[in-house]
């Protein structure tokens, strides 16, 4: 059990506001148990690990976003930039390239662009928002130049994270969902475990603390946008897996659905405060009201509604807490 | 460890949540048809906003209340968003229904959820857009788009006589099967091929007013001598009737498009443009539901593309291109 500064232990409701994923957790557990309960249909396997399924794109999007939204930052770009890697993937493949090394340029381009970015916000010290807003118009473009069509692709190591299933204690499980709990997993010990992980949180909370402090603030947030780069070009990977069709015009919505993931997992939008785990607690929190409520015949233009009072919670929950500590 | 303790909780729900689950391969309800089961049917519509879909919508639903079946509406969030009408296609047969009629994003998009819900024994109709290959669904009721593009083209050349047409394209978005289909079919009837000089200038506009607009604006600075104006849709040729009107070059050119939505009849009889191509939405989603409906009876299915036909609606009538007026076009028009 935590315990406060002062040794005294705490209480429960201090502890769920202290801790960024507990509350989050509540909410989703409180969903899951609603449906099962008012649908006939939502409480099966097939569809619990339907519904991990289909969090898994914009929830690795998420990963990436909250590393950038932990040093302050925000990514508009990052489903954009995911979509240009789904592109090159899926056009050299077709074109006869090796799909392991289409697979391979995909990564590597999602992560320059993430290092593009980085230098963008570090070194010339523009804001994260402008930056990513203006990359989101280039790559969207760039990604429509460069086919002005989708691009169907059949390749099974590209479609191998949403295809190879295996039934492991009667769950249905796609190597994605393993990629995508192995990526949360990591990232999570590097920033709960690692001395860079402490200095991410410690450059979102005080940039000028962290650097009279000597830690080298532009380094980690250069390190931060590369990472996330990466990550993006994973999602592609984990896009192919779910839609075997690389199209320019995908994910328009993802970029704000990502930051969504992120806001109700509990992390602040003011940087250096969070967990990754909370995100992947808030992309399930999404995709299971979304499941649950047309299972229960709610039209989706609610379901809208439901998504967006969550986030303004979230957030209100945040300022209080920050409120209380301060 | 607060982390910890975290991860406990997680660990607690799966638990919580997989205990007394059967480990059966199970899809909500079961999906055996014939001996006059309920037709259980969901539609997939790509965006919930667009009227031409809400009028698709609410045929559906009227043909399906007046034959008793259970009907769920879902759609994507934009045009072209594969990912959302997968995760629709994934939720209804989750659900239970047995039919699905869907109007897909892309071509290629979604056959693999299509696939998986077919190998699950639900009919899958697509409506107003095909699939690429058409067999990867039962059957198809759809306007067959390069045709009413055509009849655009046919129109609007006819119109223009022997003049040397200097021709502005409006299209949608890159990538649309639909968007393909009309834009060839157009030049076909019109007698030009992409890349030919008479094509001054064209723009991709999304089927958005205000995009439309603001590309009519754009190719307008460098293409005073416009004769004739294909649009994709209505909202495109509004937007671009808004901008020749500004430029005070109504006068001198012909335009066409293609919906046959009632705001875009009532624009044809106001005189903003020469005619439109009507498609009928309501005919297509009845003809999904009365399927769907016979499947569940008889567990018969239909096959093919049937072309639920396409209307040129205009005043001003050519010899030789079949028309309607458009007091016609405002009693059959959709998105009333």
């Amino acid at each position: 059990m935590a315990t406060t500064a002062n040794g005294t232990r705490a209480s429960f409701g201090e502890y769920v506001l202290r801790t960024p994923a507990v509350g989050p957790t509540i909410a989703l557990v409180v969903a899951v148990v609603v449906f099962s309960l008012s649908t006939s249909t939502f409480l099966e396997l097939d569809n619990l690990s339907l519904v991990v399924e289909q969090s898994l794109v914009v929830g690795t999007m998420a990963l990436g976003q909250t590393l950038i939204i932990l040093t302050a930052g925000i990514d508009l770009a990052n489903a954009a930039n995911t979509v240009l890697a789904t592109l090159l993937m899926a056009k050299l493949v077709v074109g006869g390239a090796p799909a392991w090394l289409a697979l391979l340029v995909g990564i590597a381009a999602a992560t320059l662009i993430g290092a593009l970015t980085g230098v963008l916000v570090t070194n010339i010290k523009l804001p994260p928002f402008i930056v990513t807003l203006g990359l989101l118009t280039i790559l969207t473009a760039v990604s429509r130049i460069y086919t002005g069509e989708s691009v169907p692709v059949s390749d099974p190591l590209l479609s191998w994270l949403g295809t190879r299933r295996y039934l492991f204690g009667g769950i249905e499980v796609t190597y994605g969902m393993t990629v995508a709990l192995v990526m949360f997993l990591v990232v999570w010990y590097a920033l709960t475990k690692t001395g860079w992980g402490k200095h991410v949180y410690a450059v979102g909370n005080e940039p000028e603390a962290a650097r009279l402090s000597g830690i080298n603030v532009q380094r980690t947030v250069i390190g931060v946008y590369i990472i996330a780069g990466l990550i993006y070009g994973i999602a592609a990977w984990q896009a192919l897996g779910r839609v075997p069709n690389a199209d320019p015009n995908a994910y328009q919505t993802a970029n704000l659905d990502s930051i969504t993931a992120v806001v109700i997992g509990g992390t602040s939008l003011f940087g250096g405060r969070g967990s990754v785990l909370g995100t992947l607690v808030g992309a399930l929190i999404v995709t299971v009201l979304r499941s649950g409520l047309t299972q229960a015949g709610i039209d989706d233009l609610y379901q809208n509604v439901a998504t967006g009072i969550l986030v303004i919670a979230a957030v209100a929950l945040d300022r209080f807490t920050r409120g209380r500590q301060r | 460890m607060r982390m910890g303790l975290t991860m406990g909780t997680l660990v607690a729900i799966l638990a919580v949540t997989t205990t007394g689950c059967t480990t059966q391969r199970y899809w909500g309800g079961s999906t055996a048809v014939g001996n006059n089961t309920q037709a259980k049917i969901g539609l997939v519509t790509k965006t919930d906003t667009n009227p031409y879909f809400v009028a698709l919508r609410q045929a559906a639903q009227a043909e399906a209340s007046k034959l008793g079946a259970q009907f769920t509406a879902l759609a994507g969030k934009f045009d072209g968003d594969n990912d959302g009408q997968v995760t629709a296609i994934e939720n209804l047969v989750q659900r239970g229904v047995n039919t699905i009629l869907i109007t897909p994003n892309s071509a290629t998009g979604v056959l693999s959820a299509i696939k998986q819900a077919r190998d699950k024994g639900i009919m899958v109709i697509a409506l107003d857009t095909e699939t690429d290959p058409a067999t990867a669904v039962d059957a198809t009721y759809a306007t067959d788009n390069t045709a009413a593009g055509r009849q655009e083209g046919q129109y609007v050349k006819a119109v223009l006589g022997d003049k040397p047409p200097q021709l502005l394209m409006l299209d949608g978005t890159a990538g649309s099967t639909v968007d393909t289909q009309r834009h060839t079919g157009f030049l076909q009837g019109f007698g030009l091929s992409d890349g030919d000089p008479a094509i001054i200038g064209h723009q991709s506009v999304n089927g958005d007013q205000s995009q439309a607009q603001q590309g009519m604006e754009n190719l307008l600075q460098r293409a005073t001598s416009v004769n004739a104006v294909y649009t994709l849709n209505e909202p495109t040729a509004r937007g671009a009737y808004a901008a020749l009107q500004a430029r005070g070059l109504l006068n001198q050119v012909v335009m066409g498009s293609i919906d046959g939505g009632c705001q875009g009849v009532q624009d044809v009889k106001d005189g903003k443009y020469g005619a439109t191509v009507m498609q009928f939405p309501a005919k297509m989603a009845a003809l999904g539901v009365d399927a769907a409906v016979e499947y569940a009876k008889s567990g018969k299915k239909p096959s093919g593309f049937q072309n639920t036909g396409s209307m040129v609606i205009t005043d001003k009538p050519v010899p030789g291109i079949p028309s309607q007026d458009t007091a016609w076009g405002l009693q059959n028009c959709w998105g009333k």
